[in-house]
């Protein structure tokens, strides 16, 4: 899988309005972000030929799903797995007759399953509920039968529809540890709705921005967040994910060192192997700017950085985006400030700072591989 | 013996008529209310509306047109020249299609509600899941729609045997051929063999208490499962 999946449709749908258009990569996870009504699952259900608009593009890693001249291919010869928000089991069969609905049927010589059945078991935590009727699952269980009855049809793409939007928050967290396992363990493209940045984080690798029906901006996780001009950085939770690896540990204060490009970040957490990856996230509030090293300071990280633009949010504060490093070529994150500061500073784009970093917080499931079992 | 093969010969009748109009309706009113759930075409209420009439119409009419259409000079008349006879009123097959006929609002309202019921959601999982339409229909909309169908199924059954104006001027009450429960009852009263009447009579009742209370059973475990 290298090449790209795109897709772009246009249409009306009663008042609403699709004219989305955008490219991800054929691998990884992909997240579709916007606040609902913004038209995310009806793109999601375009690509999997559940609605059609005649305008409309979706090239698959070089597969015409829909193109010009009339293609059109009806969703059950789409080679893809769709998640609904709600799991939609089949309740007239068992869990491992849902399992294996989609499933190829002819296992002959040379058809050989990517995806194996007792993989999928294992990975989705669901061997014990094989024999049971779905009635009888809780939310998540079923959420995770659902996942790997998409996976046994062994999709060469995964759609994910909210997955875990009609979960409580307890449920939720039990199932994000199994949603990483499947993106570090299966190599197939997901694009995944979402309306919440949480999961985003945890899950993504590029992002696709939506607002009313439009793709306002696309492109890898930490350059959209880290952008002020675009709306996920204006928010008032707005923050940077970076990856960075473990340099060494504190033992005495249990303190991780985090290399990433152009900087390195102390963060209080158990200890981690030296060369481990892991995924941090710092909020756009908890940065503030100087223009000279602070001298003696409870806080731990400051580090160089340079200011490369800037927007003016409301009237009364500024959201700042600074690349690591004296000459800012490194990793990017935002400040969030007010103009206030800003003006009695004298900051300005291209401007060499220090950035001091009041909190930094490891994202818990990103990195090396999580262990085999829940 | 005699008196016995009376009663007898009007009650297997009764059920293989009631049996084979069940049949025939299920093959024919599951397509039928398949299209009437999800069809989305603007003439579709007006097909529910024609299969709605026998509900309103008297019996006499319905039998009326069925024996214009059955008879000699209608298609039924062209149809059973196939086989070298005159017509098809007054025969067995007359009477299926008759039965068919005036039951099908009875089989084709449960089903289509049951499968309207189920929505768009597992056909799309199901279609998603590499499924064809024939495939989703047969692995996921007829076993979902099971309740429905076994409610259209009695219901078009027992219909079928509780019939009575429509198998009378269509069929004309013949001993061995057409004579059902119905039609014996009315000529063993008008003949004033009361015990005859008597023992067919109650044995509708019985039939027609236990059809009742054995669909609001089901109906019952249905959605207890469903719950």
């Amino acid at each position: 899988m290298r090449g790209d999946i795109r897709v772009a449709f246009r249409g009306s749908l009663g008042d609403f309005r699709l004219d989305a258009e955008f490219k991800a990569p054929a691998s990884g996870v992909t997240a579709i972000f916007g606040p609902s009504g913004c038209g995310k699952t009806t793109v999601l259900r375009c690509i999997a030929g559940l609605l059609r608009f005649s305008d409309g593009l979706c090239d698959v890693d070089g597969d015409v799903w829909q193109g010009s001249g009339g293609v059109f291919l009806p969703t059950y010869k789409r080679p893809l797995g769709y998640v609904f928000q709600e799991a939609s089991l089949f309740l007239h069969l068992s869990v491992r007759q849902n399992l294996l609905f989609g499933a190829p049927r002819r296992r002959a010589a040379g058809h050989k399953q990517a995806i194996a059945f007792d993989e999928v078991t294992e990975l989705l935590g669901v061997a014990p509920l094989l024999d049971r009727s779905p009635r009888n699952l809780s939310g998540g269980e079923r959420q995770r039968v659902a996942i790997g009855r998409a996976l046994m049809s062994q999709p060469k793409l995964l759609l994910m529809d909210e997955p875990l939007s009609a979960l409580d928050r307890n449920i939720k967290n039990e199932i994000l540890p199994f949603l990483e396992r499947l993106r570090d363990r299966v190599a197939l493209p997901i694009l995944y709705v979402t309306h919440d940045i949480g999961e985003v984080d945890r899950l993504a690798d590029h992002i696709v921005l939506m607002r009313k029906g439009r793709v306002v901006a696309e492109g890898p996780l930490a350059m959209i967040e880290s952008d002020p001009s675009l709306p996920m950085g204006r928010t008032r939770d707005a923050a940077v994910g970076l990856v960075g690896r473990v340099e060494s540990y504190d033992r005495e204060y249990g303190l991780l060192a985090v290399a990433v490009r152009g900087g390195r970040f102390l963060v209080p957490a158990p200890e981690d192997p030296v060369g481990a990856r892991r995924h941090i996230r710092v909020v756009a509030a908890d940065i503030s700017l100087t223009r000279e090293r602070p001298g003696a300071s409870s806080i731990l990280n400051v580090l160089p950085a340079r200011i490369l633009s800037h927007g003016i949010v409301e009237a009364n504060e500024i959201v700042v985006s600074i690349g690591l490093g004296r000459d800012g070529d490194g990793d990017r994150l935002l400040a969030r400030l007010t103009r206030k500061s800003w003006q009695g500073l004298g900051l300005a784009d291209g401007l060499f700072v220090y950035a001091q970093v009041k909190a930094v917080a490891l994202v818990p499931g990103r990195g090396e591989p999580p262990p085999s079992s829940p | 013996m005699d008196a016995l093969s009376h009663i007898w010969q009007p009650v297997l009748l009764t059920v293989e008529l009631a049996a084979v109009t069940t049949a025939c309706l299920l093959v024919v009113a599951t397509p039928l209310a398949w299209w009437l759930a999800r069809s989305k075409s603007w003439w579709k209420e007006g097909v529910a509306a024609v299969v709605s009439l026998p509900l309103v119409l008297p019996p006499t009419v319905l039998g009326f047109y069925l024996l214009i259409v059955l008879g000699p000079a209608g298609p039924g008349g062209a149809v059973a020249s196939l086989w070298g006879a005159r017509t098809l009123a007054f025969t067995f097959t007359g009477l299926v299609i008759g039965s068919m006929v005036a039951s099908t609002p009875f089989v084709v309202q449960p089903i289509r509600n049951s499968f309207a019921a189920m929505g768009d959601r597992p056909l799309e999982v199901a279609a998603t899941l590499r499924a064809s339409p024939t495939r989703a229909f047969w692995a996921v909309a007829l076993p979902l729609a099971s309740p429905g169908l076994l409610t259209g199924a009695v219901l078009g059954f027992a219909h079928t045997i509780g019939e009575f104006g429509v198998v009378l001027m269509i069929g004309g009450s013949i001993p061995g051929r057409t004579r059902v429960m119905s039609t014996a009852i009315f000529d063993f009263v008008e003949t004033m063999q009361w015990r005859e009447a008597n023992i067919l009579a109650g044995g509708m009742v019985v039939f027609a208490f236990t059809v009742i209370l054995s669909m609001t059973l089901i109906e019952k475990r249905f959605t207890r499962a469903r719950a």
